[in-house]
This record gives structure tokens, C-alpha cells and sequence, in this order.
């Protein structure tokens, strides 16, 4: 007979070879699929990484992508670490974008300090729409992901009808978009000529900002000890529904984050389809990560790998570039089977 | 007698740790036989192989002369071996007689023989003298009325041999008594017993024969009228254990004054208008059946419910509306019923439980950075003073046993130099050599002047350490008597409601 054993701790080496493991597994999962469509999956595989590594231009396509995931995974790994199921990066994501269009449309400041307005601006959008969830669950015990899962439908209807509304704008030809920021607020290239904008660099700051919060301070301390037991926190005097409500706001703040960044890095204006589900890709990149912040930043390269090599791979076999969604959800599963094993060794 | 059950030369490892080592032991025919040892000795482990939950990596276990193949419950299940869990593996929302059936029917099965099976279940329950109604659903039975539903459990699998890990851990004492007459009579019926228990009175009383299992090994067999707890104790340990004594000494002035304090849970009065005061020095222990409202106590003592009516002071500060924290600032210490559920977080290290309660305070932390190494080196002090073995700072708690969890928790308590200490069942589930080192602390910290109020479900802990004991009935105190008053006639009575003043007293 089978029995799961806990393990006294888990070995570096596993935490690592964990993700990779998962991520191979999902691959192969993903290659049944790739050859039922009567395409090699190698092959497949291999334009792949042709299309994400090939070109310099291809790379920053690719780190263009991971930016927005580097803040959805952060928003995750936070919450998630305190038992807050937020699963509403998705939503917190456009209303981020949206507020950082509309404000930034009409903005009359210089950029330098404009930028930062519009950012506090999406994360303050971003922690208040997770703000009310985390209110409900703390006084009413109303399930959070039942209600920021639902949140996100809400959000994108809202925002659909603030673009085709309010905020549409007139040079757009009917295109359904929101006003563009103001070009003072559009973020200066990383790398001139690709899409790539500062918001990367802006991201790699959040996740060290997120790990020493989370290492070293009471607050990070106070968080993790609730999110593991939080009986044993009440009773060393952690104030609970204070600390989920300082991970709540932290967490919706880095998920706006990422909208605002994107509109000011990537679009300019915001529309229904300017996310392919960064929100909840993120929460793939926060367990592929274990919710740790500098995996995470590793994490959302991989996805962003499958994003935007997924498109290649379609372009070069006829294989439908959904396969990215595919392999991304399926790395959630995997990921999480993997967990299992690095935290419990399988005896007989 | 016959043998009805060979362990014949058990070695189990697990890694490193060697949990059996060459374990043989024999069980006659109508016999209770103690397992005796401290937790960590191998007990469960052996009992997990003798029923096939474990493959043990030498050795053979044969029942009524037939070899078990290993690893296989089921196997041991067919020839008639039976187990008692520790902690009831039984569905609160199923009756007693769906959980009886639950599993020893096939699952091919259409229709269950639900009528059979109750006729089975009240036979089984009169011949061993088990009374239950079929038909009540298991979450409306209390504790002890569960146990008897494991036990018929086992029965109506016609288990001829029954292991009984640790019966009596989650019982109060009159209810463990009844528990081994029971068991008694069953031998009557042809049943034989192992018993699992680190308890030295329990084996006395209820065993014929005793075997001590210490560091994996089996280290004496004796036949319990041919031994004493003494003897036992120094088995089990392996050395001599003495727990300290009380000394007499000066009692102070009051520190903790509760005056007519009720506490409310849920709309339900769990506290009914108590008075007590704790002094400088003095250990007042509060005893009691489980469930009288000891837990709305600690919860009231340690800042996490408070008086709906009355007032609680500490040193003449009002503490009522205090919560942990400010209770910790206002010079209380607590040690948690639970140390798993509300001691410790298992998966943090020793240094951040150690000084998690006191994580905002300038000692440990600065412009809301954690002080590490300020932490740290406190946590390295509390591993040397308090003998918490196996461990540095760095070590994730839930890796301690039970004794030096306790041990890392009584000292975070103790080197705050509280002057007010709740010590709510401090040596539950610890062995031997744990409960004598916490007593050591608590004692030490009485000579120190502090005031301790120690709730306690173990008499003989309670008449030792307390200078004053009362009994906690329906959420109700009695009065006050001194140790030397405290005998188990007048605790029993105390403890059932009857004392001087208690108008509805049966």
C-alpha cells in the first residue's frame, strides 16, 4: 500500500526541481494535444523557443509580456501566502488600466511626476476593488473567491461600457478603446525600438519590495503566521482581520499595478482584449513559484515563453496558438501535484 | 494459556531513526496486556505493523498461530485483529450504525442489509456490555459514548484480538475507569487486549501484564501485580524521575482579582458570575471534567474573550477589554490549552514563535523591521535555559516533540518575567520526563513571587502543584480549599457540583 509521509523539510533541490518537473510534465501532457493536430510536438515545441529566443526583438516581446505577469504573480503570492484566496487579478488588473487612462488622459503635470501619480493611482484602484471582498469575508464570512472571481466578469462588462461610453475614444475609428494617456505618460524604452518599457525594471523593484516585506518585516511575519495557523496568531495577540486586510490591499495594489503599467508601457489605451488573462496566469506564476517573490520573476518568464511562443509555433505549424492556455493551465495542475511531492515522500 | 498473537523480532525504520528494534512480544489468550512507554518509545508503530499499516523490515507477526502477510489492514482485519484509534476515525453526521457498516460492506452491493446489521450491532452491544442507539448520529455523543462506537466497530468486524491506542487521552477519569471495567469483562468473552498508554495509574489498575518499550526497544516484561508505578516509571525513562515538590513559602498580596465575571460564547453563558484572586507565589489550580467551561477560562485569561459582566484586574489594572497583547503588557504570561493549535505555528522557525507574541515591541523589532538578530540570540538563550533538545533557532517548530514545544513555549512565558501566568493543561500529552521538567518551571517561577493559575484535567498534577484548588462546574466555581484539604473524595465531590453555598447542588 501507498502512504504519503510529511517530510522534516524539503530539500533545496526539490523546491527547484519541483516547478521544472511540472512544467515537464505539462509539456508532455500538452504534446498529446500538439499531435492529435498532426504536428510533431517537437517540432512544435522547437519553433517554440525559435520564436521566443530567435531574435533580439522576439526576447523583448517576450520580457514585454512577463512584466505584467511579474505584478499579477506578486498579487497572488501575497495573498495567497496569507490564506486569501484572491482570484480576482484579472479585475484588479483593468481597473488599474482603466483609472490609469483616465486620469492620465487629462493629467497637466510633467511626466517624471506624473508616471508615479498614475501607478499609486492603478494600485490604489486595484487594492480598493479587493478591498471589498476581504471586507465581506472578515464581517460576513463570505467566500473571497466566489466574490473577486466574480468581480473580474463585473469589472470587464465595466469597463466595456466605460469605452464604448464615457471614455471612448473619438480617433479610434469605432475601435472599441478608452482614451490614450497623455504621450508625457507613455514609459520610456527599454530597449529602443521593441515594445519593451521600464515598467520591467519597475517590476523586478516590486518583487524585491514584496520579498523584504515579507522576510523581514513584523508584517510579512505577522501575515505568514496567520496564513499558517491562524489560531496559534490570534492568540500570540496578531490582530487577524487587520493583517488580511493589509495583504488584501497589498495584494490588489500590485494586481492594478500591472494595468497601469501596461497602459502607460504597452497600450496606451485600454481595451476588453489587452489582457490575455494576466490575472489569472498570474496565479499559475505564484504556485509555479511557491509563492515565493524572486520565483516569481522566474515563473512569469516561463509563461510569458509559452504566450509568446505559442503564437510562433502557430504561425509556423497551423497548431491554434490556444495551445498556450493549454500548457499554462496545465502547469497549474501539474504544479500543484508536484507540491504535493515535495512536501510528503511516497513510502510503502 | 494459549498465544493468540506473536510479534516475533519487529525492526522498523524510518531514515535515520530506528522506531522498532527487534520487537518481540506474545499475547495470551483472555489477557490485557499495557504497552507501556513515553511518546517517541515505538508504541504506535508497532501497533501500526502488528495491523498492516506498516511492513516492518524484519520480523513476522503471526495471529492465532498464522502468519500476517505485511502491510495488508485488511489481512489483519480477517483474522480478527481490531484497532481503537487515538483519534476517532468515525463520520459525525452518519448514525452509529452506519458507521459500524461503513466499510465491511462491498460497495457492489445495491441493497445494504441495514436490518441484519442493527441486529448484529445490539447483540454485539449486549454481550460486551457496550449500550448504544443505533440510530444516533455520532456528532450528538460525547467523547466517551464515541470511543464505545470504535470499539464496536472493531467487534462487529469480529475482532477477536483489540488494540486500544491510547484510550483514555481524550476521557476524564471517571469515564476512563468505566472504560477498563469494560474492558475487563470483555476479556470474560474471549476478547484479548493490548492497551497503548504512557499513563502509570491507568496500567496499574487495568492491566495483567506489562511490557516497556523504550528507545524502540522492549526493555522489561512484567506481570503487574509483581510491579509498582515506581519501578514502571524508571523503565519507561530509563532513569530515575522524580517530579518536584511544592514547597511551603509566604503567599503575597493579590495580583489577579476576577470579581463576579461572566463570560457569554455564542448567546451561552459559559462563565456563570466568578470570583477568584490569584496571589504573589501561589499556584491556584482549577479542576475539573473537561467541558465545563475550562475553555471559555482560557480563553478569558489569555485576552481572547472577555467578561460580559464583572471585572477582571491585574495589579490593580482593569484587563477586562485587554487583548493578548495588551494582556502581555500588562505583565500576564499564557500558556495555551493547545500548544499545536494556539502555541506555536509549526511551520514557522523557533525564533519567530518565540517571539511572535512580542514581535512589536522595541526588544524585537525596529521601525517595523524584524530585529533577526536580536531574535535569534533570544531564542539560542531559551534552547539553553529550558533543554530544548534537538534544536537551534533556525529549526521549524513543528519538528519538536511535545515536551520541548512545551518547553519553548513555558519560556518565551517565563523570560518575560510575567507576573501573572496562566497555565492551561501544561502537561497534556507530554511523558514523564516533560511533565517533570514543566513542573520544575512552574514551581520555580512560584518561588519567584509569580501568581499562577493552572487549570488542570490531572488531579495528582493539580493537589501537587496547587497551594488552593477549586472545581470548575457548569461554568461555575466552587469554593476555595487548601492542598492539604484536597482529598479524592472531596475533589470528586467538588468536582460534581457539590460544595458549602452551591444552592442547586444535586
Amino acid at each position: 500500500m501507498m502512504r504519503l509521509e510529511r517530510r522534516s523539510h524539503v530539500p533545496l533541490h526539490l523546491a527547484i526541481i519541483a516547478p521544472l518537473a511540472a512544467i515537464f510534465a505539462a509539456l508532455l501532457l500538452a504534446a498529446g494535444l500538439i499531435a492529435a493536430a498532426d504536428v510533431n510536438p517537437l517540432t512544435a515545441y522547437g519553433e517554440m523557443v525559435n520564436g521566443t529566443f530567435g531574435s533580439r526583438l522576439s526576447i523583448a516581446e517576450m520580457l514585454t509580456r512577463a512584466t505584467p505577469l511579474i505584478f499579477t504573480g506578486l498579487a497572488a503570492a501575497v495573498a495567497f501566502r496569507a490564506r486569501l484566496w484572491n482570484i480576482g487579478g484579472e479585475g484588479q488588473f483593468f481597473v488599474g488600466a482603466l483609472i490609469t487612462a483616465w486620469i492620465g488622459h487629462s493629467l497637466g503635470v510633467p511626466g517624471w511626476i506624473g508616471i508615479p501619480i498614475l501607478m499609486l493611482a492603478g494600485m490604489a484602484a486595484g487594492a480598493a476593488l479587493l478591498a471589498g471582498p476581504a471586507f465581506l469575508r472578515l464581517r460576513f464570512g463570505v467566500d473571497e473567491v466566489v466574490t473577486t472571481l466574480l468581480l473580474n466578469f463585473i469589472v470587464i462588462l465595466f469597463v466595456g461600457l466605460m469605452i464604448e461610453g464615457p471614455l471612448r475614444d473619438p480617433l479610434a475609428f469605432g475601435w472599441p478603446s478608452s482614451v490614450p494617456v497623455n504621450g508625457d505618460y507613455r514609459l520610456p524604452d527599454l530597449i529602443p525600438r521593441t515594445r519593451l518599457h521600464i515598467g520591467l525594471l519597475v517590476a523586478i523593484a516590486a518583487a524585491s519590495a514584496v520579498w523584504l516585506i515579507l522576510a523581514r518585516t513584523v508584517f510579512g511575519t505577522e501575515t505568514r503566521a496567520a496564513g499558517l495557523n491562524a489560531s496559534a496568531a490570534a492568540f500570540a495577540g496578531i490582530a487577524l482581520p487587520q493583517t488580511i486586510m493589509g495583504v488584501a490591499l497589498l495584494s490588489g495594489a500590485l494586481a492594478g499595478l500591472a494595468g497601469s503599467v501596461e497602459v502607460m508601457g504597452v497600450t496606451a489605451g485600454v481595451t476588453t482584449t489587452m489582457s490575455p488573462g494576466f490575472g489569472y496566469a498570474g496565479i499559475v506564476v505564484a504556485m509555479l513559484a511557491a509563492l515565493h517573490p524572486a520565483g516569481v520573476v522566474a515563473a512569469a518568464v516561463f509563461v510569458a515563453t509559452v504566450f509568446v511562443g505559442a503564437d510562433a509555433m502557430s504561425r509556423a505549424t497551423g497548431v491554434p496558438s490556444f495551445i498556450a492556455d493549454v500548457i499554462v493551465a496545465l502547469c497549474l495542475l501539474t504544479m500543484i501535484v508536484a507540491l504535493l511531492f515535495t512536501t510528503y515522500r511516497v513510502r510503502r | 494459556m494459549t498465544k493468540v498473537l506473536e510479534l516475533n523480532g519487529i525492526t522498523k525504520r524510518f531514515g535515520t531513526l530506528t522506531a522498532n528494534d527487534d520487537v518481540t512480544l506474545t499475547l495470551e489468550d483472555g489477557e490485557i496486556l499495557a504497552l507501556l512507554g513515553e511518546n517517541g518509545a515505538g508504541k504506535t508503530t508497532l501497533m501500526n505493523i502488528l495491523f498492516g499499516h506498516y511492513a516492518a523490515d524484519k520480523g513476522s507477526v503471526r495471529v492465532f498461530g498464522k502468519e500476517l502477510p505485511p502491510g495488508l489492514p485488511r489481512a489483519a482485519i480477517e483474522v480478527g485483529v481490531g484497532m481503537v484509534h487515538q483519534h476517532f476515525t468515525l463520520a459525525g453526521n452518519l448514525t452509529v450504525l452506519e458507521n459500524v457498516m461503513l466499510g465491511s460492506e462491498p460497495l457492489t452491493r445495491t441493497r445494504s442489509a441495514r436490518g441484519e446489521a442493527r441486529k448484529k450491532l445490539l447483540q454485539i452491544s449486549e454481550r460486551f456490555g457496550l449500550p448504544v442507539n443505533p440510530e444516533a448520529k455520532v456528532r450528538t455523543l460525547s467523547v466517551g459514548e464515541r470511543q464505545r462506537v470504535e470499539i464496536l466497530k472493531a467487534l462487529y468486524r469480529d475482532a477477536r484480538i483489540l488494540i486500544l491506542d491510547e484510550p483514555t487521552a481524550v476521557l476524564a477519569r471517571p469515564e476512563a475507569m468505566r472504560l477498563f471495567e469494560t474492558l475487563r469483562d470483555m476479556t470474560k468473552e474471549g476478547l484479548s487486549l493490548i492497551f497503548i498508554s504512557h499513563k502509570l495509574h491507568e496500567v496499574m489498575a487495568a492491566s495483567d501484564r506489562v511490557a516497556v518499550l523504550r528507545g524502540g526497544r522492549i526493555v522489561a516484561e512484567r506481570k503487574t501485580p509483581e510491579t509498582t508505578p515506581e519501578e514502571l516509571a524508571e523503565l519507561m525513562v530509563g532513569r530515575k524521575v522524580e517530579r518536584p515538590v511544592r514547597q511551603d513559602h509566604e503567599i503575597g498580596a493579590p495580583v489577579l482579582i476576577a470579581k463576579d465575571v461572566s463570560v457569554e460564547e455564542d448567546g451561552d453563558l459559559r462563565l456563570d458570575d466568578v470570583s477568584f484572586a490569584v496571589h504573589a507565589g501561589e499556584i491556584l489550580g482549577i479542576v475539573g471534567v473537561s467541558g465545563n467551561g475550562q475553555s471559555s477560562f482560557g480563553a478569558l485569561l489569555s485576552g481572547l474573550a472577555h467578561p460580559s459582566a464583572g471585572q477582571l484586574t491585574l495589579l490593580n489594572e482593569d484587563i477586562s477589554h485587554l487583548g493578548p497583547r495588551g494582556m502581555i503588557h500588562a505583565g500576564a504570561g499564557r500558556v495555551p490549552e493547545d500548544r499545536h493549535a494556539e502555541g506555536v505555528v509549526g511551520e514557522l522557525s523557533l525564533w519567530e514563535n518565540a517571539v511572535l507574541e512580542r514581535l512589536r515591541t522595541p526588544e524585537f523589532s525596529h521601525r517595523g523591521f524584524v530585529r533577526q538578530r536580536a531574535a535569534r540570540d533570544y531564542t539560542a538563550g531559551l534552547i539553553e535555559r529550558f533543554d530544548i533538545r534537538g534544536a537551534s533557532p533556525d529549526t521549524r517548530t513543528r519538528l519538536l516533540s511535545g515536551g520541548n514545544m512545551q518547553k519553548l513555549i513555558l519560556g518565551r512565558v517565563l523570560t518575560n518575567g510575567p507576573r501573572f501566568v496562566l497555565a492551561n493543561q501544561p502537561t497534556r500529552g507530554l511523558d514523564e520526563g516533560a511533565i517533570a521538567s514543566v513542573h520544575a518551571e512552574l514551581l520555580a517561577a512560584r518561588a519567584e513571587g509569580a501568581a499562577i493559575l493552572l487549570i488542570s484535567e490531572e488531579l495528582e498534577e493539580a493537589v501537587a502543584l496547587s497551594d488552593r484548588i477549586q472545581a470548575i462546574v457548569k461554568g461555575r466555581l466552587s469554593e476555595s480549599i487548601s492542598a492539604d484539604e484536597a482529598d479524592p473524595q472531596r475533589l470528586g465531590l467538588m468536582m460534581a457540583g457539590v460544595w458549602k453555598e452551591n444552592d442547586d447542588a444535586a
